[in-house]
This record gives C-alpha cells, sequence and structure tokens, in this order.
C-alpha cells in the first residue's frame, strides 16, 4: 500500500513538470547536486567507527539508529585534498541501488548549500575531459544562474567494488 | 454479499504444504504388505482436507486430482484394494505433483495441469482396469461380508446455520451417490414464509436411502465434516448389518499370491520403476511411463522454478509455536511489567540512602528479567532440526532408486533445536552432502558384498548439541574418499604441485576447493561442477565450518558445525590502539600475559609462542588491521588465545575490556565484505564495534595456505607462505 502511494506522489511529481528536484552541497569550492529522493537525512559529522583494511575514502561505520552504514569522504573519493572537518562538515545519508541491491550510506561534505528543480533535458553531458577520472562520476552539468553545479551519477560514486573510477 | 476468501489462502497453502509433508512422510513408513490402517488413515485425512480446502477455494485443479488419488486411498483403506508399490510410487509422484499445483497457485500462476492429468489417468486407469470388486472377489474369505449389499435410511437434519460453515451438503450427496444406489427424499416443511426466508440459511432436511456393498464407516465418513452441525442417522434397514471394523483390519492384510496385485508386493525390492511395470502390467502402462518421464524433464526446468521460489517465500512465512513457549514469555513479559513498576515507584520518591540499594536491586532484576525475555523470544525461532532431517527419507529413497543402490537412512537427534534461519541455509548444503554420500561415497550393492560389507549401505545424519554449537554429522559406510584420485585431480587442476607432500588429512580438504569435481561423468544426481566449495561457502556465510574425515574402505563423515543462533553473540570486547573489537567468546580459549622467554621467531618474523606443549603463533591484531599507535612491546600487551577451525591462534591486543553479549549487525548489508571482520553490533553507547572472524583473519593474515589444514609454523610450510 505504502509502495502504491510513494510511486503515485512521483508520478504526479513528474507529472506537474518535467523538472527534478537536486540537493547540492559545496565541496572544495564546487557546487555538486544529487537526485533529492535518494537523500535520506542529512546529519552533523560524528565520530565513526573505522573499518580496518579499507580504502582511505571510507571513513567508517556509523550507526544510524541500529543500522550500521559506511561513511564517504566524498573529497577523497574524487581525489580531492583532505580537510580538517568542521562545523559546517555534513554526513548526507543517502538510499541508493547498487547493483539490484538497496543500500544506505553517508557521505562526508563540506557543507549543504541549496535545493533547486532541475529539467533533466537541461543537463548538459559532460564535456570529454578525458583527463579526469572524475569524469566518471558525472551525470550531467547544469547552469543555475551564474553557477555551474556538478549533478552526481550516486550509483557509480557509491559502487565501491567498481575499480573502474577514481581509487581512493 | 461476497467474503473475500482470498483472506485464507496463505493459512491453506500453508496447511496444505504441511498436510502433503506428512502424506510424504507417512507414505515412506508405507511398504507394501506391511501398511497399518491407521498410517492410511492420515495419508487420506491429508488429502481430504486439501481436497475440501481447495473445493471450498475454487482450486479445481488440485481438488479434482486429490479427489481421484482418495477414491484409490478410500479403496485401500476399506480393504477393497491390496497396496502395491506402484501405488506407493504413484502416491509420492502426487504429492510432488500436487505440491507443485499448490506453489504454482501461491505465486498465483496458471498451474501446469500436464502432469496432474497424466497421473490422474493413470489413477483412474487403476481404478478402472482391477475394479474393486474383482479384487474383492479373490480375496472373498475376508471381505465376503462386504459384497453384500446393504440398504442404510439416512436421516439427515442439519442445523440452520450449515451454510455458513463452508459446508455444501450437494457434495455431500453426490459422494454419497458415488458409494450405491441412492435414493433421495427431501422435507421441505420447515420452509419459512418468504418474507422470512433467509437465503444464507438451511431449511431442508433429507431422508436417502443408501444400497451399497460398503460399510457405514464409508457413508459417516461422508458427513465426517458436518457432524457437528447437524443430527444425522444411519441404519441399516435392509440386508445384513455387519460390525466393520474387524472385516476392514482383516481386509487390509491380505494373503500374498492370491491377486495380481500381491505378485507387485514381491517386486518392492526392486528398485527401477519400469521393471515393476515390465512383470506386472501391459505394455502401454510402460510407454506411458516412458512418455511420463519425457514430459517430466521437460517440466523440470518450470517446476524448478518454482520450488526456488518457494523457498525464497518461504522465508518470510509464519512459524508455529509451541504453546508453552510463548506461555513463558507471558510470564516473562509480565515479571517485567512488575519490575518495571517497581522501578517506577522508587523514581518517585526521593532518592534516599535506601531507595539507591532498592534501586540497584531493581536494576539487576530488570537485567535478569532481559535476559530471560531475550533468550525465549529467541527460542520461538528455534525449530527442531526434524524440520530438514525430514526431507531426506524421500531424497534417500529416489536417489538410491535411481542410482540401484540399497540404502538404509537413520536419523538421529531429529529434535536437536536450531534457529530457523540457520536450519532454511542449512538445508541446501546437507542436500548435497547427502546426495554426494549417496553417489559417491556409498557403492553398489554388488561391490559391497565383494568387499565383504552388508549390501545394504547406511546413511547416518545425526545432530547434535557441542558448546553454543550444533554439529551435524553426516556419516556413510561407503568407500572413503580416494587420496590418491583427488590429489592427481587436484595436480590436474593445477590446485596443487606435484612436488607438494601433503598428508591425508589435507589431500581431503582439497573436496572444498572451487572447481573441484572427481566425479568420473557428470550424473543427474551429483557432479554439475556444483561442489563442495559452494557447500563450504554456504556453510561459512552462517558462520560455520564443515570437515570431512574419511577412511578408505570404511567410509566418510562430513561434520558440519553451526551457530545456534545468527541474531546474538557472547562477545569478548578487546581494545586495539584506541579502536575496541569483539571476539566471539566461543572462540577464545584462553586470555593470557606473554611471558617473552617462551616467544621464538620462525621463518619470516612470525612470532610463536610455546604455550604447555604447544606452539600458539602470534598474530599482532594491529598489524593486520593497520591502526597506529598500538603498544608494541610483547610484556605489556596480552595475548587472546582463540581457536577456530581446530587451530589455535594468539591474537595481541593492547586491553581486554568488558564481556557482553551483542546483537549481530550485517556490515555488509550496506557496505560490503570486510575480510577478517564477520559483523558488527552497536555498543551501550551507540558506536559501532566489529566483530572479529577469526577463520578469516588467519587467511587474512597469510598464515593459512588455501586447501592446507596446516598453519605455517612449521619451516617446511613456512616456505610457500604467500607474500
Amino acid at each position: 500500500m505504502i509502495d502504491q502511494v510513494e510511486v503515485n506522489q512521483q508520478l504526479m511529481f513528474d507529472g506537474e513538470s518535467d523538472e527534478k528536484q537536486f540537493l547540492t552541497f559545496m565541496m572544495h569550492d564546487e557546487e555538486y547536486g544529487m537526485d533529492i529522493l535518494a537523500v535520506q537525512e542529512i546529519r552533523g559529522w560524528e565520530p565513526v567507527t573505522t573499518i580496518p583494511n579499507s580504502p582511505n575514502f571510507v571513513r567508517g561505520a556509523m550507526n544510524l539508529r541500529g543500522t550500521i552504514v559506511p561513511i564517504i569522504d566524498l573529497r577523497m573519493r574524487f581525489g580531492i585534498n583532505a580537510i580538517e572537518y568542521g562545523p559546517l562538515t555534513v554526513v548526507i545519508v543517502v538510499s541508493v541501488k547498487i547493483k539490484e541491491q538497496q543500500k544506505i550510506m553517508g557521505l562526508v561534505v563540506d557543507a549543504v548549500s541549496d535545493v533547486y528543480s532541475i529539467a533533466e533535458e537541461k543537463a548538459k553531458d559532460v564535456p570529454d575531459f578525458q583527463d579526469s577520472d572524475n569524469a566518471y562520476f558525472v551525470h550531467g552539468l547544469v547552469n543555475v544562474g551564474q553557477k555551474m553545479v556538478v549533478l552526481l551519477n550516486l550509483e557509480k560514486v557509491l559502487d565501491l567494488s567498481d575499480k573502474s573510477g577514481l581509487k581512493g | 454479499m461476497s467474503i473475500d476468501l482470498s483472506q485464507f489462502f496463505d493459512v491453506f497453502f500453508e496447511e496444505s504444504f504441511e498436510g502433503l509433508d506428512a502424506m510424504e512422510a507417512e507414505l515412506l513408513n508405507l511398504e507394501p504388505g506391511t501398511e497399518d490402517s491407521e498410517t492410511i488413515n492420515t495419508i487420506f485425512r491429508a488429502a481430504h482436507s486439501i481436497k475440501g480446502g481447495s473445493g471450498t477455494f475454487g482450486f479445481v485443479s488440485v481438488s479434482d486430482f486429490t479427489h481421484v488419488l482418495e477414491t484409490l486411498l478410500d479403496q485401500i483403506r476399506d480393504g477393497q484394494r491390496v497396496l502395491t508399490a506402484e501405488h506407493v510410487n504413484l502416491l509420492l509422484k502426487s504429492v510432488d505433483c500436487v505440491r507443485g499445483l499448490l506453489s504454482a497457485l501461491q505465486a498465483e500462476e496458471e498451474p501446469d495441469l500436464s502432469e496432474s492429468n497424466e497421473l490422474k489417468a493413470r489413477f483412474e486407469a487403476i481404478l478402472g482396469d482391477e475394479s474393486p470388486e474383482v479384487v474383492e472377489a479373490e480375496h472373498s474369505e475376508t471381505v465376503s461380508e462386504a459384497l453384500q449389499s446393504t440398504t442404510y435410511q439416512i436421516d439427515f437434519k442439519p442445523e440452520s446455520h450449515l451454510f455458513k460453515t463452508g459446508n455444501e451438503p450437494l457434495y455431500m450427496f453426490s459422494e454419497l451417490a458415488e458409494l450405491g444406489e441412492l435414493e433421495v427424499n427431501v422435507f421441505h416443511d420447515g420452509l419459512p414464509e418468504f418474507l422470512e426466508f433467509d437465503p444464507e440459511d438451511c431449511f431442508l432436511h433429507w431422508r436417502f436411502f443408501l444400497t451399497t456393498t460398503r460399510e457405514e464407516q464409508a457413508i459417516s465418513e461422508i458427513f465426517e465434516w458436518v457432524e457437528d452441525d447437524a443430527e444425522i442417522k444411519i441404519e441399516a434397514c435392509g440386508g445384513l448389518f455387519e460390525d466393520e471394523s474387524p472385516t476392514v483390519q482383516q481386509a487390509s492384510v491380505p494373503e500374498p499370491s492370491v491377486s495380481s496385485n500381491a505378485d507387485n508386493l514381491e517386486t518392492v525390492q526392486q528398485p527401477p520403476a519400469q521393471s515393476e511395470n515390465a512383470t506386472n502390467n501391459e505394455q502401454n502402462q510402460q510407454a506411458e511411463e516412458s512418455l511420463a518421464a519425457v514430459q517430466k524433464k521437460v517440466e523440470s526446468v518450470k517446476s524448478n522454478k518454482a520450488e526456488s521460489r518457494k523457498s525464497t517465500d518461504s522465508a518470510a512465512t509464519s512459524i508455529r509455536v509451541g504453546i508453552d513457549k510463548v506461555d513463558s514469555l507471558i510470564n516473562m513479559v509480565g515479571e517485567l511489567v512488575i519490575t518495571q513498576a517497581m522501578l517506577s515507584q522508587i523514581g518517585d520518591q526521593d532518592i534516599t540512602e535506601s531507595s539507591i540499594a532498592a534501586l540497584q536491586e531493581g536494576l539487576t532484576q530488570l537485567a535478569h528479567n532481559t535476559r530471560d525475555l531475550q533468550e525465549n523470544v529467541m527460542r520461538i525461532r528455534m525449530l527442531p532440526i526434524s524440520f530438514v532431517f525430514s526431507r531426506f527419507p524421500r531424497l534417500v529413497r529416489d536417489t538410491s532408486q535411481k542410482l540401484k543402490k540399497q540404502v538404509e537412512l537413520k536419523l538421529v537427534g531429529e529434535q536437536t533445536e536450531l534457529d530457523k534461519t540457520v536450519m532454511e541455509k542449512l538445508s541446501d548444503p546437507m542436500v548435497h552432502l547427502v546426495r554426494n554420500s549417496l553417489d559417491h561415497g556409498l557403492e553398489t550393492p554388488e561391490e559391497r558384498i565383494a568387499n565383504g560389507k552388508n549390501p545394504v549401505g547406511t546413511v547416518t545424519l545425526n545432530a547434535f548439541h557441542q558448546g553454543g554449537n550444533i554439529v551435524i554429522e553426516i556419516m556413510d559406510d561407503g568407500k572413503g574418499l580416494d587420496t590418491e584420485k583427488i590429489r592427481s585431480k587436484a595436480i590436474a587442476n593445477g590446485l596443487i604441485n606435484e612436488s607438494d607432500e601433503l598428508s591425508a588429512e589435507e589431500i581431503n580438504e582439497l573436496i572444498f576447493m572451487p572447481g573441484f569435481s572427481t566425479a568420473d561423468s557428470v550424473s543427474d544426481i551429483s557432479g554439475r561442477g556444483v561442489g563442495m566449495d559452494v557447500v563450504r561457502r554456504n556453510i561459512q556465510a552462517l558462520n560455520g565450518s564443515v570437515e570431512v574425515t574419511s577412511k578408505q574402505g570404511v567410509g566418510s563423515t562430513f561434520t558440519i558445525r553451526l551457530p545456534l543462533t545468527l541474531a546474538i553473540l557472547d562477545g569478548q570486547l578487546v581494545q586495539v590502539a584506541t579502536h575496541t573489537y569483539i571476539i566471539p567468546l566461543i572462540s577464545i580459549v584462553e586470555s593470557l600475559q606473554i611471558d617473552i622467554t617462551k616467544v621464538s621467531k620462525v621463518g619470516k618474523g612470525l612470532e610463536v609462542l610455546r604455550l604447555r606443549d604447544e606452539y600458539i603463533p602470534i598474530l599482532r591484531l594491529y598489524d593486520i588491521f593497520s591502526h597506529q599507535g598500538a603498544r608494541e612491546e610483547l610484556d605489556k600487551t596480552l595475548l587472546v588465545v582463540v581457536e577456530s577451525d581446530n587451530y589455535k591462534i594468539g591474537l595481541l591486543v593492547d586491553d581486554l575490556l568488558a564481556q557482553q553479549q551483542v546483537v549481530i549487525k550485517s556490515l555488509e548489508a550496506n557496505y560490503q565484505k570486510v575480510d577478517g571482520i564477520s559483523g558488527a553490533t552497536i555498543l551501550g553507547d551507540g558506536t559501532v564495534s566489529l566483530i572479529i572472524d577469526i577463520s578469516g583473519l588467519i587467511k587474512l593474515s597469510g598464515l593459512r595456505r588455501p586447501g592446507s589444514t596446516e598453519l605455517l609454523v612449521d619451516l617446511k610450510g613456512e616456505e610457500a607462505e604467500p607474500a
């Protein structure tokens, strides 16, 4: 029953306009966006339990109301130099389907920014920047006012077993 | 006004599957010539319930099919027909068939009727060809009375609420009519004025005159379901009235060699169904048989699908819990409530010295209650392992017939309890192991006689508790593992080098390597390349282990060790640098301070502690987990000696913390498998702590060569240690 309702809401939403909502966040003075439907909650940074021998972008595991959730530092995932976590540092908890499995993960980013409604067809393809491994994680680029927002492909960002992206 | 029957479907399916299981078990007990009427009655009742239920819910395919099945059973029960091996085989097949039909219906798919139609045709052939009367005539001595037609007067006066109980008198009447000549008189004097007429009430009653050769019992059984809702009077008014029960019992134990059916009795020991038919039945029956075989093959793919779906579904279905378990839970919740009341009373008062003592006492009691409650809740999930074992008699029967081997299956410790989740996942590996034992382990009767063994091989399934584990042994008295063959095969597959010197145990261990199968030919039963490695992986996924011991010519034993439950674990918290890990208490042998004079270095820096008569390799946890800032000096740290797969290692930790029960959470669910870690848990302060997987840790540290059971402590093995 509940599933149905959710689907309907989504249909309604899609029916009203072709626009999708994106949550954007800041990282290294760049603005990135992700599909807001994937976002479960936003939390402040708390110390986590280290997972031994994990890639360096995996900060550890956190207790999210009884569920063990891995926390991923997005800066390190993208190979951007790490900074000290401050009061603005947040963890965006997302639920993403990776290889047929729904997984809940936390992403550490510098700060959350805004929510935009963006028509999907406005998103431009990624320019061919072959020199950057990060292009692999990018779903598209979009202009909001004067700013450019990088829309992420969360499935690829969070598929840790996928070695074709950047190695941590 | 209609009732949504679909709300009862789940219950119906569950009960029907249970009924089928019961039928199957009883059928296997039922060897021709030795049947007792109680067993047949049980089978009949199960079939009857399924038929009744499926009729009510409109599953015509099932009710039609079970009807013929029931007719045959009815005749056997009444002693009109002698049970033959063919009947048993056919009935077993129909159990499968009904199960298939029901699974399809449960999955809301169109059931595949070809198999049921074909089986139905065979039942009808049996029912038609050898009409019961012929058999009876041949047993004239015992059943002559039954042949006498008797006329019964039956008064049937249902209560007005008959229809509401889901009974349809029309069905009963048509069943009555099948017994013999039926005269029906209906009395409608009870009918009210039209305006007062309630269509849901029954106002009619009937009087029947039934002339039949059957017993009164047969009639009363038709009314079995409405006994409580109607006045039923059955009286013999013409012909002889017999006390029927002794007759039936005599009839069901016929003298062999009287009828053609009796010939079947003697062929029970001949496994393949074809030979039976060839000797007993007409050739067209044989043709049918082979047709059936072809069809079966075509359909096996489909039915496999249905079965696999069923197994995934079953994970979500209900379990039956003994009322005593529920009662004790209720008691415990009662105690918990009392404790809670006591604590809140203390909380309402001003805190004084004496109330603090009471508070502490209350908290102790609360801890006690919680633990009891937890144990009892866990016990709800525990089911006797007979749920898994019960499928093996059938499997062994079918497989041994196919392999032309004679096998006796012994089940020991069926009442050993095990967590339901573990049980579900245990089933497939066990089937695999039992099939292996039958196919590869046991020899053919000829070989066994030649080796001076009893031609009948034995496979024993034994389950028992050992510490916090459940141990399941699958033993056969067959030829054992052929170490030479395994060795040469492993060399051919590149698993080991020609020069490797392996002990017999190490060689036996090789069968658990991926892609290893010694089956000379790929048979229907085993050797399809999916091998023991899958078995081992499945069992390891349950935190268990599987081992093999074997003696050539004497037999082999597979031992599965599993934790009783997957959800909770007694853990020892240890500190490594700033991190807290949990070591399963069950694997800890002892914890000690290291006497550095007894530590020596072996090979490439591997440290070994001499502990009494053993050498314990020391694993530095901080090293394996790459943690900075841990204590490194051996004399300032503690060594936790743990045992896994019969080998002991020492884990170097900074400190021992508390011991506590932890609830196991999956790390894999949202992340991925981490080597050396079996799961995670949440500690009292809300932080996450990781649970150490000892055997994974050994592998991670490179202490153990894959395929070898020996730890690489001795220098010989050291050279082969992977860098």
